[in-house]
């Protein structure tokens, strides 16, 4: 497959992905703060644009600055995601590119200022149902062939770095370092970090509703059948590069796929006690190692230079 | 009446505003009388409520819409990326009229094939005086870096669109000659697969000529050119990228095909052979349909600025390794100057006289047809030769009197680059305009494929004028498209 067209899709999938993830987190919020002391809420929309990536410090009214962040964020994420698929247009089914092109004209209609400061649940819904259906029919239309492979690992890498990011900070917010356990923020807090990973049903189903933080920790980091945790995005991505490794037939060294093992293997061995230790240089090793993986299948799939590549 | 549709709260779609002139009607024969291969689409439109008219309407701009068949519109500053407007009635075409335009395209490409051939070779034609050396050597498309080049099967057009109109008497004559990268082909596709979902009925009893066949079509002319002792050609399509105004068509050309869509950063070319960059590492390319100009192919041969094709790809073309389809400088056989010696080329080379006439056409370069054409502007089509799409274009009973000094300074400053043709009454078809019936212009872009042989999908792609009174069919200028029936 084209180098350019594995590019694409890669990143239609992390944009897609990225949407997504916004409007969860958006979701989860808004509803906590309907039932919740006024008092706080600006600390914890400053918490939220922070771990929505936003780097600048928020100017004025968090919930404001967090809306309109997070409106930018989901508008301009399906916008690219679209963008990247029109670039391969030929290479994602029919079905595929009719839903995100629905998608995109609808967030386009309804993903206003002035409609998402009023009636925020209706974009919300629409991009969490829309990227959720784009999975579905890419699933059942698309080749699960190498293209796929890339959509998958695109996916498994956004979903990978933005949860682990959601949960350093929780943590690193509500939960005391060192014997410190004093300042367990009470269960509403831990009910919005498991819905903002769409986690809340599949917690309780595990766990019952009893909410405390180190199985919080462990539902998300380490669940091996959730797909919205860390262990399984990372198995995903794993497994995804193992495939484009077999399919592409490389004289290049598995390097990829040996820096996925690493970070499985971390994931798969590492005792709780020893990560709750260190949540979050653990979330710092994760996201690190990620970004190697990022940087390794460019240098190996996509921008390698002509001559490496005439010598064979 | 058909069962189950109330018309009596709706009414059907009303004629009120159809009317006649001079033009030749596709639909009627005579006031209130159909031909008779539009009898059933006729019966139809008497039958079926407004609302369910409205309906299918609706149904195919929806379709259009969310399949993204969108085209590019330059010039603009608002909104680049524009459905193509589409028409919701087909335009019939019976099984006799449709062999004669056969027989009198595949006459002409195989005539323009050898002329071709023949200018970058012997050039005999250009010295028994068939067409004037001048035209040739003036034209801008002439590509003098491919004089002596011998090409796989010498087939140098390999895709054409020709523009045909129908003149008042009813018969079809060729406008002009794409023979580049025509485009319009997926919209001939697409507007049937529509057609298919909206008119079902119609079709079961209307005995369609299918077009489906297209793309393999254009896959196995591609394979027959690949160079020899490449059994297994890796076949491209070369796009200038998505932002180009067939970029929906290139995608979708390569889909059907199911060949790789690649652009010029995707190709590199090493000691003459060129290859793709895929994640398995270069893979070499054998056949390159490619929908970039002449101009962009390559930086080393051609502009040096354009960054569409890709460095050192002319070279690898005049060795042999890669074919690209077309060939590089067929512009000359499709310039507008040219075009009026065409008869006379198809004579020279079949020894037989043309099937489909030309439209009468006065070239400025010449002193007395320029002077006959400078005294009656306000009656002649004028046309810049090396343009199209409808730019470049003035159309005198329709301009003002400034628009007729500007041309006529620009004529008089760079006569070859203008010809001038009679304003012609181009037929009418029917079309549906929320509830009423109307006439508009529309020609006739059939595609034909020259591969091992000459291959035509019956039909084409008709484009309409949809401004009322207006003859410009270019999407660009606010044409639309009808689908194309050809019947059994």
């Amino acid at each position: 497959m084209l180098s350019r067209v594995a590019d694409s899709l890669y990143w239609m999938s992390r944009y897609l992905e990225r949407a997504e993830h916004v409007a969860v987190v958006m979701e989860a919020h808004l509803n906590l703060m309907l039932e919740h002391d006024p008092g706080s809420a600006g600390a914890r929309w400053a918490r939220v644009l922070a771990c929505l990536g936003y780097q600048e410090k928020a100017k004025g009214d968090p919930f404001a600055a967090a809306q309109e962040y997070a409106l930018d964020q989901i508008v301009r994420s399906i916008a690219a995601a679209r963008e990247n698929a029109r670039q391969v247009r030929e290479q994602v089914s029919s079905e595929m590119w009719e839903e995100l092109n629905r998608l995109f004209h609808q967030s386009k209609r309804i993903g206003t200022p002035k409609l998402f400061s009023t009636q925020p649940h209706e974009l919300v819904a629409t991009v969490i149902q829309s990227s959720h259906l784009f999975q579905g029919v890419t699933d059942s239309t698309m080749t699960h062939g190498e293209g796929w492979q890339f959509i998958q690992a695109g996916r498994a890498m956004e979903r990978v770095q933005q949860t682990t990011r959601l949960i350093d900070s929780h943590f690193n917010e509500f939960f005391g370092t060192g014997g410190d356990r004093a300042n367990v923020a009470e269960p509403m807090e831990w009910i919005g970090l498991l819905r903002s990973c769409t986690a809340f049903e599949a917690y309780c189903k595990v766990y019952t509703a009893e909410l405390k933080p180190e199985r919080v920790a462990e539902f998300l980091l380490l669940n091996a059948e959730f797909p919205h945790s860390i262990r399984f995005g990372v198995d995903r991505l794993r497994g995804s590069l193992e495939a484009v490794y077999q399919s592409a037939s490389r004289r290049q060294p598995d390097r990829i796929v040996k820096l996925a093992g690493r970070l499985t293997a971390s994931l798969s061995y590492t005792p709780l006690e020893e990560i709750m230790g260190n949540l979050h240089e653990f979330c710092v090793s994760i996201r690190r190692l990620c970004g190697l993986i990022h940087t390794g299948l460019y240098q190996v799939y996509i921008t390698y230079p002509i001559e490496s590549a005439l010598e064979v | 009446m058909s069962p189950g549709f109330d018309t009596s709260q709706t009414g059907t779609a009303d004629f009120q505003n159809y009317w006649f002139d001079k033009a030749y009607d596709e639909m009627f024969a005579s006031e209130g009388v159909p031909r008779e291969h539009y009898q059933a689409l006729h019966e139809m439109l008497l039958d079926l409520p407004l609302t369910e008219m409205r309906r299918r309407k609706l149904a195919a701009d929806i379709f259009f819409l969310h399949q993204g068949i969108t085209f590019t519109v330059y010039g603009r500053e608002e909104g680049t990326e524009r459905i193509f407007p589409h028409d919701l009635l087909p335009r019939i075409i019976t099984n006799a009229e449709w062999e004669t335009v056969e027989r009198g395209l595949t006459q002409r490409i195989t005539a323009l094939n050898l002329f071709l051939h023949d200018i970058y070779h012997e050039g005999r034609c250009l010295a028994a005086g068939v067409v004037p050396r001048e035209i040739v050597y003036s034209c801008k498309h002439f590509r003098r870096q491919m004089r002596g080049l011998s090409i796989p099967k010498n087939r140098y057009i390999a895709v054409v669109g020709t523009d045909l109109i129908r003149l008042p008497d009813g018969r079809f004559v060729v406008l002009e000659d794409n023979l580049r990268v025509p485009s319009g082909v997926s919209y001939m596709l697409t507007s049937r697969q529509v057609m298919k979902r909206i008119f079902p009925e119609l079709f079961r009893t209307a005995g369609v000529r299918p077009i489906d066949h297209y793309s393999e079509a254009l896959l196995s002319t591609l394979r027959a050119l690949a160079p020899e002792g490449r059994p297994d050609p890796n076949i491209v399509l070369l796009t200038p990228g998505v932002y180009n105004s067939a970029y929906f068509e290139h995608a979708f050309l390569a889909r059907q095909m199911g060949i790789e869509l690649v652009e010029g950063r995707d190709l590199a070319v090493h000691d003459n052979i060129v290859y793709m960059r895929t994640t398995a590492g270069l893979r070499r390319v054998d056949v390159i349909y490619r929908r970039v100009d002449d101009d962009f192919i390559d930086p080393l041969a051609f502009r040096p600025d354009s960054s569409l094709g890709a460095a050192g790809l002319f070279n690898a073309y005049r060795s042999g390794t890669v074919t690209l389809a077309n060939a590089l400088g067929t512009g000359v056989a499709d310039d507008k100057a040219l075009y009026s010696y065409v008869p006379k080329i198809i004579r020279y080379f079949l020894d037989e006289d043309p099937v489909l006439e030309n439209v009468e056409t006065y070239l400025c370069s010449e002193p007395k047809e320029r002077s006959h054409v400078l005294e009656r502007l306000d009656q002649y089509v004028v046309k810049a030769v090396g343009e199209s799409g409808g730019y470049g274009m003035l159309i005198g009973p329709y301009s003002t009197a400034n628009e007729r000094e500007e041309f006529r300074r620009r004529i008089v400053a760079d006569p070859r680059n203008y010809i001038a043709q009679p304003t012609l009454q181009l037929s009418r078809a029917p079309c549906f305009f929320d509830g009423s019936v109307e006439p508009r212009h529309v020609d006739l872009r059939p595609y034909i494929l020259y591969g091992d042989k000459v291959t035509i999908v019956p039909g084409g792609l008709t484009r309409v004028a949809l401004r009322k009174g207006s003859l410009v069919v270019n999407s660009s200028q606010g044409g639309g498209s009808k689908d194309t029936w050809v019947l059994h």
